[in-house]
């Protein structure tokens, strides 16, 4: 085997292998927003609840705490109440569990004296030193329920950037003059237990026990709680990485996390590799052994109720471009993939709407997950715009023509291979709010036939064109109708997919221009309502229709924020503005959903967005990868996954033999040559005497 | 005035860098009669097309001339296009669902069909825009007839002008010219052109009928993409070198000739410029012009035009970067020159600077600009490629062979491989640049004192 | 030559100037330090108030060449973004990142892995290129030497990025002689850089005969050579003793100014190989618009570049006693 990328000898061992395309800029779990991070960071640290791992519809569990969170709903003057309507605040309570401790870290290392070792660092101590790891003394710690009050009041400090403190300022009472308080002081001295200032609506009530007191009602709340912002962060582990000479080695609580998880992360490196190590010290996680459907594979739970991790050690390669990534995978060396659409024919094919593995996938005994995720890909008007945009029903009914035009079923057959649901409406399937089958087809664009959905005809989208103003692309004035398209899309498929946008609107005789331009200045435009149309995407950071709604609100129009909002289409209508305000608060309820109807039905007649899609998220594994489950909402995942590495060795073996006679070939070839050479070389000599 | 109304004239309308090709070519033609009169020059190149390659491999580079002038006549006819786009419309009209070998009958990967009793099946589905009850070798003799009657009218029409010019029977000349005792090889001449003719024929013949290079992704016709590429490719060599010339020119022949300070600010500009390195260089000038032309959307008011543009300014800033390696050879020489003996006396009595130039040292440094023409041209044409890589080529949606290779990356990665793409534009590319360089090699023989 | 290496080196402070004030201006009319916060801060946490204090703390919110709220003329220049950063330039010290690492850890580190293919491909590339051109020396004016010279043109005129593209497929995927893509130091790491480094001494091979051939064309014409043959040297003798060794001499001088440009690595082969030097470092930071890391490499190129003039400037007068600096 002379083409393993990896080390032979971990190929043999209970190592996994994965990839990263493009190397984690920040895991500090305070600032990292992004799922290129999360993948790394889930698995060091512990927040306070966790998504189940079988469970679909998605649902929460305790994941730290013993049990979920107890609420209450307080009134003005904080005593109990049952009645919404007076309902001021709302009281989360948290009870932890018992031991819990932190992964082996220098941070935690003390002397006989009880003074921490490393955290006055000179020169010589790190001469060797590349990776918190390499410390010769480590020690634990146990969680207190401080490490989480602790990170809500980094959360709170300006200076650490933090992207959703923000949005949570309004919610948790006191953080906003705690944030005020502590930002000012933040520069003045290093106070690293923040002992300071203390939050007014976060309270310590015993060394297991605290309360987080919320403004309001605001259900979704307790998803954030499952956000790595909320994970627990031990004061000293702030103390040992501000120290310069840590820094100038790269080395930091931004590169090197601290937590109480299933692994830890022992190196960092962004340009090669990141290498996770199992947690000697976890003892508080278990295989699940509920929530899997029936239809569902029940080998899945063999493993119930047994400790975790399985897995020693992960090794995750920086693989930038995904045909490599692919062709490692095809030879055994990386244990899963995601499939590109490159890649799509060759490892799947569509047999009556479900996907089906080919031969080639089959005699190497791959498998395959799919789930659809909760995000969403969208065309956008800008309703601002003069052209596209405005509420008027000759203008809507322009923008259900494109709506009608922009064939999104061919889309997702073309560049995403059937991976993918053409959207009815703004809230993906999974979410509450989402119906399916009839119920929920969008009667704009689409007509229900044969218990299927089928497009309107572009015939009925070239009426609503006339009626609209623009018969046949021409307008009343007799010009033709133009459109501008402005796209961030470079790389290899972006000329087939934007010559696909212009015979979409060709078909409606409408001259479509694409303005290509670089992901920051689309965005730039987008926030200054320079766009006429756009595409973007959306993923839901928690499963509630109000993450996916709330892209539409009039308050988050760029034009009424002056550019900080999400709803890059501009729309503002003042009916579903009010709707979203209700729907905001609810719990989910037959009378939400009734609400939500209404609001899609708003939102599909005014049209502010061709609905695109709901990507469909599909990976291929090998057969000696186990408990292998698709949970788009959780992150944390690696903990409950298995290898059987002698499988894997005996099958890399067989699939990776060199063929050798080409060599061969060559070097006789290359000897073959020498001969004549020589020869016409003593003819030449003998021609020069002569 | 809006960009987009300039020269609308009858029914044909000239992009930007239509109006370069076309105003090069011109500019060519005046002075090539300009220094044709000239005998030196005309021996000069006689001895230059003695060589066979030379012949053949200037021939090919005017075959793909040829149809990057066809592809630059813009007819504002419904749905616009150009002559190149006439010739080739039954392609254009031709798209298929999806990938397609050449000569294929059927798409390349199943898909699945529902027949009318509802049972599904994977089959390979039929091309639409093939035409299969003909054989591919009675087309291609058909090809084969019709480029001799094309071949032969062109012969011998060019050999009644040498009739004419020499004063002798047509007989004579035939035969002279079939027993290789023309002066020039006008044999091998014959048989390229005859070659490339049939060549053209024949693809033309059968795309007829057939995708006779495939289909890409999106079902286009690759033949159509790769013959529409050739203007891409051709413009960004000629154009970016005919940009780089003024500049070294100019500042090249005064830094050697004025020395002192001018001399001192153009090297510390060249070096400065030469000494940051070319592909971040062009990057930063590519992504600094994407953002002008996004606060200028009125520039343009079609795709059309906004790829075109692009070109332009690609070209443009291809030419910027790239004047360094030229102006300091032209110094160097320059410096030479002007301490020559005869230099130093015309300056002496005062003979003004712009004769000395035109007189003594334009003439000695042409063949430093010949040689240095030919290897940028490749040069260039080998840059649009890498440039598309990093993705700071030309706009995605032209033709183009970078946008083939790099799409052609993931195609290479598909099993089974698609790789016609890759292969079509390989072989366009590389016939071109062959072409260049051979050229190139004999201008250097030719023209160097030295060599 | 004490006095002219100083004069060379202080020639090369206005260039660098120069070049500074080049990408800056590129950098920043493309780019506006809101732009950089945006990027780096990432899609869904972009407030105004987080991109401020984004730049303060990376040192952005200053104006770029012209300070006007400065207190005297003199601050009204040094107190702005370019003097600011450049001064730190000339010192080496590359600071952060956007995204927050230490630039000069990076290159440091990624200098050993661009090397371990841009080092090979030199060296291989210069014996192969010469003793191919050394044989067709030898058969000059043979069938041998035209059939070699076109297929040489033929290499110059194909696309680097095929020889990459069927390199992999060929090499990698179906014959598995070698790991597709990747990287690791040590011996270990033989398997990685062999393909990199066999396609780029092959693409290299086409202009490398042609230059060397003409070089040692040049040498053999020489009075002395035919000397040599009249007094019975053997052809091979003549072109090792005396061809070769003559023909060192512009050999060395042209092939020392590009040595130092080896540590920039090769940007197309890195990013196709994952090999992780600083030319997929480089390609990284334009496309994620790492203002602080490009104006590094730029600045490290044109150091590099200066450095390979000058040290030609020294081979000549190592090798050619002809020649002498002042």
């Amino acid at each position: 085997m002379w083409n393993s990328p990896h080390h032979i000898d971990l190929l043999a061992k209970n190592v996994l292998f994965s990839s990263f395309s493009s190397p984690p800029k920040h895991l500090d779990p305070v600032i990292s927003y992004n799922e290129n991070e999360w993948v790394f960071n889930s698995q060091v640290y512990e927040p306070l609840l966790q998504y189940s791992y079988f469970n679909i519809p998605y649902q929460l569990e305790p994941l730290t705490l013993s049990k979920m969170p107890t609420i209450t709903f307080l009134d003005s003057s904080n005593n109990e109440t049952k009645n919404s309507a007076d309902t001021s605040y709302t009281r989360y309570s948290f009870k932890i569990k018992e031991n819990i401790y932190y992964q082996p870290h220098p941070a935690f290392a003390m002397n006989m004296k009880g003074n921490y070792i490393f955290h006055n660092l000179i020169e010589q101590d790190i001469k060797k030193i590349k990776t918190p790891t390499d410390f010769n003394t480590k020690a634990t710690r146990k969680l207190k329920v401080d490490d989480y009050i602790y990170a809500i009041k980094r959360m709170a400090i300006k200076q650490n950037n933090s992207p959703i403190l923000a949005s949570m300022k309004p919610l948790i009472i006191g953080l906003e003059s705690y944030s005020r308080k502590v930002s000012k002081a933040f520069d003045l001295k290093e106070d690293y237990r923040l002992k300071n200032y203390t939050i007014s609506g976060v309270k310590k009530i015993s060394a297991t026990e605290f309360t987080i007191l919320v403004k309001g009602v605001y259900p979704q709340f307790i998803y954030w709680l499952s956000m790595n912002f909320f994970a627990p962060i031990p004061w000293e582990a702030i103390a040992f990485y501000d120290q310069q000479i840590l820094k100038e080695k790269n080395i930091s609580l931004d590169t090197y996390p601290v937590g109480t998880g299933a692994y830890l992360l022992a190196e960092n490196n962004p340009n090669k590799q990141i290498r996770l190590l199992a947690n000697p010290n976890y003892n508080h996680g278990f295989y699940p052994s509920t929530g899997l459907s029936k239809d569902a594979d029940q080998s899945l739970l063999d493993d119930a109720g047994k400790p975790l991790p399985f897995i020693k050690e992960v090794i995750y390669s920086l693989e930038k471009e995904s045909v490599p990534a692919w062709n490692k995978f095809l030879q055994g060396f990386y244990d899963a993939s995601g499939v590109s659409s490159g890649s799509f024919d060759q490892a799947i094919s569509l047999n009556a709407g479900n996907m089906s593995l080919t031969e080639q996938m089959k005699d190497k005994d791959i498998s395959f997950i799919s789930v659809i995720e909760p995000s969403i890909f969208y065309f956008g008007f800008n309703m601002a715009d003069e052209v596209v945009g405005g509420y008027s029903v000759k203008q809507q009914k322009l923008r259900q023509a494109l709506s009608i035009a922009i064939n999104y079923e061919e889309y997702i057959s073309i560049f995403l291979n059937g991976r993918g649901v053409a959207a009815q409406s703004p809230i993906p399937q999974g979410i509450f709010g989402n119906l399916s089958g009839e119920q929920g087809v969008n009667t704009f664009v689409y007509d229900w036939k044969n218990n299927h959905t089928q497009r309107k005809s572009i015939a009925t989208a070239k009426q609503l064109l006339a009626e609209a103003g623009f018969e046949n692309g021409i307008d009343k004035d007799g010009k033709p109708l133009v459109l501008n398209f402005d796209t961030p899309l470079t790389g290899p498929d972006s000329k087939a997919i934007l010559n696909w946008f212009r015979k979409q609107f060709k078909k409606l005789n409408i001259e479509l221009i694409i303005r290509a331009t670089d992901y920051n200045r689309f965005q730039d435009k987008v926030r200054t309502a320079q766009v006429q149309m756009f595409s973007w995407g959306w993923n839901a950071d928690y499963p509630d229709p109000e993450n996916f709604l709330f892209l539409l609100a009039g308050v988050n129009a760029p034009i009424n924020t002056s550019g900080a909002g999400v709803n890059g289409a501009n729309y503002d209508n003042p009916q579903f503005n009010k709707m979203f305000k209700q729907v905001k608060q609810m719990k989910s309820s037959p009378a939400r959903q009734q609400l939500i109807n209404k609001m899609v039905e708003i939102v599909r007649e005014d049209a502010p967005w061709a609905f695109g899609f709901y990507p469909k998220e599909l990976a291929l594994k090998h057969s000696w990868y186990k408990n292998v489950w698709a949970n788009p909402l959780a992150n944390n995942t690696l903990k409950y996954k298995k290898i059987n590495a002698e499988q894997r060795m005996q099958a890399i073996k067989v699939w990776n033999k060199p063929i050798t006679w080409p060599l061969w070939l060559l070097l006789f070839f290359s000897i073959f040559a020498i001969y004549p050479l020589i020869k016409a070389y003593k003819n030449k000599q003998q021609k020069v005497i002569k | 005035m809006d960009i987009s109304q300039i020269s609308e004239v009858n029914g044909i309308s000239l992009l930007w860098t239509d109006m370069m090709i076309w105003g090069l070519m011109i500019f060519l033609i005046v002075w090539g009669k300009y220094i044709s009169s000239s005998l030196q020059v005309q021996q000069k190149w006689q001895i230059f097309f003695q060589s066979k390659i030379a012949m053949v491999s200037s021939i090919v580079l005017s075959y793909y001339l040829i149809i990057t002038l066809l592809d630059s006549i813009q007819l504002s006819l419904e749905g616009g296009g150009t002559l190149l786009d006439i010739l080739l419309n039954h392609m254009l009209n031709a798209t298929e669902r999806t990938y397609s070998a050449p000569f294929a009958i059927t798409e390349y990967n199943k898909s699945l069909v529902v027949a009318n009793d509802g049972i599904a099946s994977q089959v390979y589905l039929p091309l639409k825009h093939v035409i299969t009850d003909t054989s591919i070798v009675l087309q291609s003799v058909y090809a084969l007839i019709y480029s001799v009657i094309i071949a032969g009218v062109l012969f011998f029409s060019h050999l009644i002008w040498l009739n004419s010019k020499y004063k002798a029977s047509l007989k004579q000349t035939t035969l002279k010219i079939i027993r290789s005792e023309s002066k020039l090889p006008w044999l091998t001449a014959y048989i390229t052109i005859f070659m490339l003719i049939l060549f053209s024929t024949w693809l033309l013949q059968l795309s007829n009928f057939y995708h006779v290079m495939g289909t890409d992704k999106v079902g286009e016709d690759v033949l159509y993409s790769v013959l529409k590429s050739i203007r891409t490719g051709v413009l960004i060599g000629l154009l970016s070198t005919i940009v780089t010339l003024p500049l070294a020119l100019i500042l090249g022949i005064s830094a050697g000739l004025f020395r002192g300070w001018v001399d001192d600010i153009i090297q510390y500009v060249y070096t400065t410029l030469n000494s940051i390195p070319g592909v971040l260089l062009i990057a930063s000038a590519v992504l600094v012009m994407h953002t002008i032309m996004n606060n200028n959307p009125d520039w343009f008011s079609s795709t059309e035009e906004r790829a075109d543009l692009r070109l332009l300014f690609l070209v443009l800033i291809l030419g910027l970067t790239s004047w360094t390696g030229l102006c300091r050879l032209l110094r160097a020489e320059t410096l030479k020159i002007s301490q020559i003996n005869y230099v130093s006396v015309a300056n002496a009595f005062g003979v003004s600077k712009l004769k000395i130039i035109t007189k003594h040292i334009m003439p000695n440094l042409s063949h430093i600009i010949l040689i240095t023409i030919a290897l940028d041209f490749s040069g260039f044409v080998l840059a649009e490629a890498v440039l598309s890589y990093v993705g700071v080529g030309v706009d995605p949606t032209m033709n183009s062979w970078g946008n083939m290779i790099n799409q052609a990356r993931l195609e290479m990665a598909r099993e089974p491989i698609v790789w016609w793409s890759l292969f079509s534009a390989f072989f366009f590319m590389f016939v071109l640049l062959l072409s260049a360089n051979l050229l190139s090699d004999r201008v250097q023989k030719v023209l160097d004192p030295r060599a | 030559m004490f006095a002219y290496l100083i004069r060379r080196v202080l020639f090369a402070v206005p260039i660098l100037i120069g070049v500074n004030f080049i990408t800056f201006a590129l950098f920043f009319i493309v780019n506006t330090p809101d732009d950089m916060a945006r990027a780096q801060l990432g899609a869904k946490q972009n407030s105004p108030e987080l991109i401020a204090n984004w730049k303060q703390k990376h040192g952005y919110d200053k104006p770029l060449f012209l300070n006007l709220d400065a207190p005297s003329a003199v601050e009204g220049i040094t107190d702005t973004l370019f003097v600011q950063q450049s001064i730190k330039l000339f010192v080496f010290d590359f600071g952060v990142s956007d995204a927050g690492r230490k630039i000069s850890a990076d290159i440091l580190e990624r200098i050993g892995p661009s090397l371990a293919i841009a080092l090979p491909t030199f060296i291989i590339g210069i014996i192969t290129s010469i003793s191919f051109s050394l044989l067709i020396v030898l058969f000059r004016g043979s069938t041998l030497d035209s059939i070699t010279m076109m297929i040489a043109v033929a290499i110059m005129s194909i696309s680097g990025l095929f020889y990459i593209i069927t390199g992999q497929v060929l090499f990698s995927k179906i014959l598995h002689w070698v790991p597709i893509s990747g990287f690791s130091s040590g011996w270990d790491g033989f398997k990685f850089i062999i393909l990199p480094v066999a396609i780029g001494v092959f693409a290299g091979l086409g202009s490398g005969i042609r230059w060397y051939r003409s070089i040692f064309l040049e040498e053999i014409n020489q009075d002395y050579v035919r000397t040599a043959k009249a007094k019975g040297l053997s052809e091979i003798k003549v072109l090792f003793k005396h061809v070769l060794q003559n023909g060192m001499l512009p050999i060395l001088t042209g092939v020392v100014v590009v040595i130092p440009s080896l540590f920039m690595g090769s940007l197309i082969m890195e990013s196709f190989f994952a090999i992780p030097g600083l030319g997929s470092y480089t390609i990284d930071a334009i496309a994620s618009q790492d203002f602080s890391i490009v104006k590094a490499m730029v600045f490290l190129g044109s150091v590099l570049y200066i450095l390979g003039l000058i040290l030609t400037d020294i081979s000549y007068t190592f090798f050619d006693p002809r020649v002498r600096l002042n």
